[in-house]
């Protein structure tokens, strides 16, 4: 398979602008290590990193065989080595024992129920330019931020939706969306919701202790890819770049003292078997640190953008995401797993019956467009989406679908303390 | 007979004529109808968390008229989280029991017997009727006491795990030296198991995901009464002796022992 062509040049960008794209694209010389820190970000002192990426470095997928394979599933507990052994293509032809299994964890720790949530972008401005993602500073896109005011009015509609979870996300702008910005966002989430998520750009410590008080428990961070070589061609500018302070965001949300954390690779980035193995034990060696805590784990596919409608998810089909996922499973029976609109009704549903606990619904990835979207009527200008969406079920019919499945949808477990 | 008509859990001076108590994890209105109509449950525990929602099917809703709700703290990692739970489902309307969970660990969820003390104590205080669900370790049951607890609650094996009395001989130890009722709580995965522990002197029995995870709901409900009664009424009439090896001797040794 083609690779991905992710490099799109705008009309729009001037000579001076074109030209330092290029550099950048062109020139690694030109481009900042990816493990200088930016002042004044936090450093911690943590093991987890270096455990995380030499198990992966370490990883050979191409050792393992249906003998491990079904040692693995015999086990109670499933170790580090089964997990390795279930994500590797020899545990391809185990899919439905894996999956079987995978329902029995799931049952086990979560009954039958799925947990639906919506995301709501409340900016796109980004001053990261990270290739594969609609949202990068290089790309010409209608860029939107809401004021106070718009984004209680697009609170107001998701929750005469019924939906008492919301995920508050931003482009990765410090400039655009400071931290008061989203502060307040947080505040004003809490009287219209339970549950308050956040999916930003990563901040320290002392930051996240901000956010906490004004509302928010739960942080998400992608690492998009463990592979730091692979990384650094892919976040060529901004503060994403910064592999090492991007990795330990969710243990400093931790300390910040949040409750629960959130991870993922993108799959289609680099290998993506070493990904999910290094997604899983980023939450495996975070657990021993921190057993309080709650952990989510999700796992998307790159999905094409505006601009750019040819990205696809690198072979990395149907198939090996059940795996993935089957594997996390049972593995981290503990943790949550989400699964994005990325993936259509019909892989959602499926997917929800065997291992996912948390499905968003009523989706969009674009700024200020949920009227448009949930009541039919346009007003005013919307900024563009962040990637495409393949599932754009409402919360009723979600709730619905979810509910045919033999599962029971929950809107809120959750009481903020 | 005659003992086994007046025969109550008495929990904070309320008594109930059944002894099994239908836990939090796994709930549907199928759990529930089938715990109280099959298994004849007069108390069942609400998880506050679950119940902070404006979902047409919130919970509350399924519990039936009669019925005693017992609010658990589930979601608080320490004592003063647990404080602030109870309060919150005193202020749902849902009574003064309370069953205090606090995990410290979201990978097993084992209960935090430390922070568990301090919030029976401090509940205890402010007229809670406290259940706090616990690791079976006596010097804690016995400070639990002192805390003002209405009953303990040991976990027989981890939560949702169905491997039944894996910590026997502990919960056997507080049975024996704990004067308040122990309720055994968490791993309890077949009716033969839950007999096993009213035999042993447990005061009842909570159990949710061997329910929830059975093949036939309301069927396995009322296996669960029908054990839980027959254990118990197993340990009111004195189990007869088990004879480990060979044959005892049926003449006393002592026998020769005139004064």
């Amino acid at each position: 398979m083609a690779e991905n062509n992710f490099l799109v040049d705008s009309a729009r960008l001037g000579e001076r602008a074109l030209q330092r794209k290029h550099e950048l694209e062109n020139n690694p010389a030109s481009r900042r290590s990816p493990l200088a820190y930016f002042p004044g970000m936090e450093q911690l002192d943590s093991p987890v990193e270096e455990a995380v990426l030499q198990e992966m470095e370490d990883y050979d997928c191409s050792r393992y065989t249906a003998v491990d394979v079904r040692r693995a599933l015999a086990h109670q507990n499933c170790s580090r080595e089964d997990f390795k052994a279930l994500l590797s293509p020899a545990a391809a032809p185990f899919l439905e024992e894996m999956a079987q299994r995978a329902q029995r964890e799931t049952s086990r720790h979560f009954g039958n129920t799925v947990y639906l949530f919506t995301p709501l972008y409340i900016a796109n401005y980004c001053e990261n330019y990270c290739v594969y993602c609609g949202f990068n500073c290089y790309n010409d896109i209608r860029r939107l931020q809401l004021d106070e005011a718009q984004i209680e009015h697009e609170m107001q509609v998701i929750a005469a939706s019924g939906m008492e979870e919301i995920l508050l996300l931003t482009g990765e702008s410090q400039q655009k969306s400071n931290l008061e910005y989203i502060g307040k966002a947080c505040k004003l989430a809490r009287k219209y919701f339970r549950n308050v998520g956040l999916e930003i750009y990563p901040v320290n410590t002392e930051d996240y202790r901000y956010l906490h008080a004004c509302g928010a428990d739960y942080v998400t961070v992608f690492q998009e890819t463990y592979n730091l070589e692979q990384y650094e061609k892919l976040h060529l500018l901004g503060h994403k770049r910064v592999f090492p302070y991007r990795f330990a965001a969710q243990e400093r949300a931790l300390r910040g003292g949040m409750r629960g954390v959130g991870f993922s690779a993108l799959l289609g980035l680099s290998d993506f078997r070493k990904d999910a193995l290094a997604t899983a034990l980023h939450v495996w060696y975070l657990q021993r640190r921190y057993p309080w805590a709650e952990f989510s784990l999700s796992c998307p596919r790159l999905r094409p953008i505006v601009n750019n409608d040819k990205i696809t998810p690198q072979g990395i089909g149907e198939r090996e995401l059940c795996q993935v996922l089957c594997a996390y499973r049972i593995f981290l029976p503990f943790a949550g797993i989400t699964v994005s609109s990325r993936e259509t009704a019909s892989f959602r549903n499926g997917i929800a019956r065997i291992c996912a606990t948390k499905i968003s619904a009523g989706v969009s990835t674009g700024i200020g467009d949920h009227e448009e979207k949930y009541d039919g009527h346009q007003e005013g200008k919307a900024g563009d989406e962040q990637f495409a969406i393949a599932d754009s079920r409402s919360i009723t019919a979600m709730y619905a679908d979810m509910s045919g499945e033999g599962l029971q949808p929950v809107l809120n477990d959750y009481v903020y303390v | 007979m005659e003992k086994m008509m007046d025969d109550c859990l008495e929990l904070g001076g309320q008594r109930f004529h059944s002894r099994f108590i239908l836990g939090s994890g796994k709930y549907s209105l199928q759990l529930i109808e089938a715990a109280v109509q099959d298994a004849g449950a007069e108390i069942v525990t609400l998880a506050v968390r679950r119940a902070n929602t404006q979902d047409k099917e919130n919970i509350l809703d399924y519990i039936p008229k009669g019925v005693t709700l017992l609010p658990n703290t589930s979601g608080a990692r320490n004592a003063e989280e647990a404080v602030r739970i109870a309060r919150l489902a005193r202020a749902m309307g849902c009574g003064d029991f309370v069953k205090i969970e606090i995990m410290r660990d979201s990978k097993y969820l084992l209960p935090d017997n430390g922070e568990t003390v301090k919030a029976t104590e401090m509940l205890a205080k402010e007229g809670f009727i406290v259940l706090p669900y616990m690791y079976p370790d006596l010097n804690v049951a016995r400070e639990l006491v002192s805390a003002g607890a209405a009953a303990v609650m040991p976990l027989a094996a981890p939560i949702g795990s169905n491997k039944g009395l894996a910590t026997k001989e502990f919960i056997q130890i507080l049975i024996d030296e704990i004067d308040l009722p122990v309720i055994v709580d968490a791993g309890i995965g077949a009716p033969s198991q839950a007999c096993e522990a009213m035999e042993m002197g447990a005061a009842a029995i909570m159990a949710n995901t061997a329910l929830a995870t059975a093949g036939n709901l309301p069927l396995m409900a009322a296996a669960f009464k029908e054990a839980i009664v027959a254990g118990r009424k197993a340990y009111l009439a004195g189990l007869g002796r088990v004879l480990t090896r060979g044959a005892e001797a049926s003449d006393p040794l002592t026998g020769f022992l005139h004064d």
